[in-house]
């Protein structure tokens, strides 16, 4: 599915949903479910430094395709993680790199994205693009 | 606590009437900044519309009137913190402004290479790293004070930690996470059996307590505007006249000058020599109003009302199981840090402020103390007197409702 169709569906997702609790509640699952990154990743060289929840990220490229895995302390970052993942991973390079994150807008994210909110939203998509950078630089170079 | 009149004063703060997400407002993050009362706004605003002219300077009746203003408001400061001259109350921008000149005074003016300073295990930032900076610039080093599990100091360790080289002892009145009074007084005495100075960085201290410096016999004072319910940007930095006269200047500028050429300036008296530039002055002017109104409640009801909400919250938050307490000294203020078992702060805080529960996450600027403790962060509710028992209530309340939706 393209990086615009998976957005399309989280935005219906949760136009499904009611109050921000609801939406919560909905992130926190997400968060509960979303698979481990490996532990040999969980250490500060993954580590995004946001300002009051950890994140670890790591990025592999197969056959051309990132793939994320996530991992965070608090379970409300890790939720926005996994809908981060689902976004990216899978896609080539150039595809994260040209994404236009709509979504976040419109799914009442927003607030998240502040940098003073310190949660590491902002630090999550730069990290995952800069990986993209990285592995297109690398591919080029092959 | 019927006789305090708790609903004349939320009306002295109109901030707080106001919805958050469309719940009442509760504010609970006064450690991190506080309120201001209407009549401190106002005056404010009265300065900025009809009588501001630059102060210390200008031969016209406007300029004459605000250097008396902010003359007064030195002499305010003074009888509030009981100093002995309005001389030795300095205005700053801030409690870190006021720790920042006296480090690099003392820095520049006492510090030898391996001289001492002491700071303990629970100050701030602001009493950490201007004393880390000045002890890199001149090859001296920290000593800390370690604290118990209460969060109490250690007064043993801390009697240990002289020695000769000891030059100056840095510590907080008030912690600003674990909510423990230091036993200041002592702290000061034992300081001074060994001829050291002490300063105590009342930034969350001031505003709870009544103060008196010359009982306290401290050498130095410091406390943030802001944090006293007057404006943001101004700061006192209180001292003995003795160590004011023995620093050098911290920042130069006007109005801290005698006589300036260019081969050599003489500096100016107590207490200008310290405020090089213009000052905040409107601010200076809006905090003694700020001081005024607390005087005119009493400093002792506040405090007693405080105490109140204190045993209150600390009996309502103890009831929720999976809450642990960082900070149970038997001296406390209402300043609670804690954490929900397996939550981790930052969701605790982002939940409970869609109640309209305003508090704080994360390390309060202390993360050498939460170093102490072995943990990330915590959720910090810090009270004054405009809060209520109902609000502590939806705090309860918005906890216990993260702790179903974290189940």
């Amino acid at each position: 599915m393209e990086i615009i169709d998976i957005q399309k569906e989280i935005i219906e997702e949760f136009a499904g949903l009611g109050e921000w609790m609801e939406r919560y509640n909905y992130l926190i699952d997400l968060g509960k479910s979303l698979p481990l990154i490996d532990q040999t990743y969980r250490n500060d060289e993954y580590l995004i430094r946001g300002c009051q929840s950890r994140v670890w990220l790591n990025a592999d490229l197969r056959e051309g395709k990132i793939y994320y895995t996530a991992d965070s302390d608090a379970i409300i970052t890790k939720g926005i993680a996994s809908l981060m993942i689902r976004i990216f991973t899978g896609h080539t390079p150039d595809e994260i790199l040209n994404a236009d994150l709509g979504f976040i807008d419109e799914i009442g994210l927003k607030e998240h994205l502040s940098p003073t909110r310190s949660n590491g939203l902002v630090s999550m998509i730069n990290q995952m693009r800069y990986y993209a950078m990285a592995y297109k630089a690398k591919q080029q170079n092959l | 606590m019927n006789d305090f009149p708790i609903e004349q004063i939320r009306k002295d703060f109109p901030f707080l009437d106001q919805l958050v997400y469309g719940k009442p407002l509760a504010y609970l993050d006064n450690g991190a900044t506080t309120q201001k009362p209407l009549r401190m706004i106002e005056a404010v605003n009265r300065l900025h519309r009809e009588q501001n002219a630059s102060i210390h300077r200008s031969v016209n009746f406007l300029s004459d009137k605000m250097t008396q203003a902010y003359e007064e408001a030195r002499t305010t400061v003074q009888k509030f913190i009981g100093a002995p001259k309005s001389l030795q109350v300095i205005f700053t921008s801030g409690a870190t402004g006021s720790i920042n000149l006296v480090a690099f005074s003392i820095g520049e003016g006492i510090l030898e290479p391996g001289d001492e300073i002491i700071i303990s295990t629970m100050e701030h930032h602001s009493n950490i790293v201007p004393w880390q900076m000045v002890c890199e610039r001149r090859g001296a080093r920290l000593r800390i004070i370690p604290i118990t599990d209460e969060g109490d100091l250690d007064m043993d360790a801390y009697r240990n930690l002289f020695s000769d080289r000891t030059r100056i002892v840095a510590v907080t009145h008030v912690s600003n996470v674990l909510g423990t009074i230091n036993p200041v007084k002592e702290i000061v005495q034992i300081a001074h059996s060994h001829g050291v100075p002490v300063l105590l960085d009342g930034a969350q201290g001031v505003q709870h307590e009544p103060l008196n410096v010359v009982d306290l016999d401290c050498d130095f004072y410091v406390f943030s505007g802001h944090k006293i319910y007057g404006p943001t940007g101004i700061g006192i930095l209180y001292g003995k006249e003795e160590w004011l006269e023995r620093l050098p200047p911290y920042q130069g500028g006007g109005d801290m000058i005698d006589r300036v050429t260019f081969e050599k300036t003489t500096y100016n008296e107590l207490p200008f020599k310290f405020e090089a530039g213009t000052t905040n002055f409107i601010g200076a002017i809006g905090l003694a109003e700020s001081l005024n109104y607390l005087t005119g409640i009493g400093l002792d009801k506040i405090l007693s009302y405080e105490h109140y909400l204190r045993d209150y919250t600390t009996q309502k938050l103890n009831g929720i199981r999976q809450l642990k307490m960082y900070g149970t000294s038997a001296e406390k203020a209402a300043i609670f840090s804690f954490v929900l078992e397996g939550i981790h702060p930052y969701d605790t805080g982002m939940i409970i402020d869609k109640f309209g529960v305003a508090v704080r996450t994360g390390t309060h600027c202390a993360m050498p103390l939460m170093q102490r403790f072995g943990i990330e962060g915590t959720l910090r509710a810090s009270l004054c007197f405009y809060n209520t028992t109902d609000e502590v209530d939806r705090l309860h309340d918005a906890l216990n409702t993260v702790i179903d939706l974290m189940a």
